[in-house]
């Protein structure tokens, strides 16, 4: 199972702070094939597909939306930080 | 043997409680080996709107608690690859803060000041882009997300540029 955290503006947005959800009988293979099944649940979950506002990190570390996924990560997709 | 180039004492906290700065740098400058220089910084909140308002302004951080600390951690790393740093402190708050309460503190020794400010300089700009903090600000019963800025990006990406 994957683990999905939203976090900020985005987890107020979609309303979830945390889901896991399932890879198996899907075509996911990447964190863009994820997004693209996410954004089918309709708005708000299409906020995901904007790249500028909406950055992913998988397994704690930030990546490109071209990641592999093998369906036991922690994905977590949140706004640009604005720390300091 | 595994390659170590020096021994950097790196301390990363995420805390919400107050720090103490004299306390910090006194605990830096123990832990240096012979420093020479300490540049220390400290961000505060500052007043985003009416100051005669007598409406309550906070501003509270929200974080992604495990990749912060890891995020942090490979920040400050970095600057000890580029610079010969001998210790780090970085410290930030989350939760509920108050008008010019202390938000974040860097500190760093070096045999060398240049090393020690452009160190210092480093770690905060890549922690205003790549650190998974988010801040929000309210003013009474209203309350807003704070935008990202250029300007942060802007900063980060010149040490990419000038390379030293």
């Amino acid at each position: 199972m994957l683990t999905l955290r939203y976090f900020a503006s985005l987890r107020e947005s979609i309303d979830c702070e945390e889901e896991r959800v399932s890879l198996e009988n899907t075509e996911v293979k990447t964190v863009n094939d994820l997004v693209l099944q996410l954004s089918k649940r309709g708005s708000p979950w299409d906020l995901l597909l904007d790249t500028r506002q909406v950055l992913v990190a998988v397994d704690q570390t930030i990546c490109p939306r071209s990641q592999a996924l093998h369906g036991d990560e922690e994905v977590a997709f949140f706004p640009p930080m604005t720390g300091g | 043997m595994p390659d170590v180039i020096h021994e950097v004492d790196i301390k990363i906290r995420v805390q919400s409680a107050d720090f103490d700065l004299a306390e910090e740098y006194a605990r830096l400058r123990d832990v240096s080996d012979n420093p020479g220089a300490i540049v220390t910084f400290v961000g505060l909140v500052r007043d985003f709107a009416d100051a005669s308002s007598d409406r309550e302004q906070s501003l509270t951080l929200e974080h992604y608690p495990g990749m912060t600390e890891k995020a942090l951690t490979s920040i400050a790393e970095s600057a000890c690859q580029r610079w010969p740093l001998t210790a780090c402190t970085v410290i930030h708050r989350v939760g509920k803060l108050l008008g010019s309460e202390q938000i974040v503190a860097v500190l760093v020794a070096s045999s060398h000041r240049d090393a020690a400010f452009s160190g210092a300089e480093f770690i905060m700009d890549y922690l205003k882009t790549e650190a998974p903090f988010w801040k929000k600000q309210a003013i009474g019963e209203e309350s807003e997300w704070v935008a990202s800025k250029e300007s942060d990006y802007q900063r980060a990406s010149r040490w990419h540029e000038s390379g030293n």
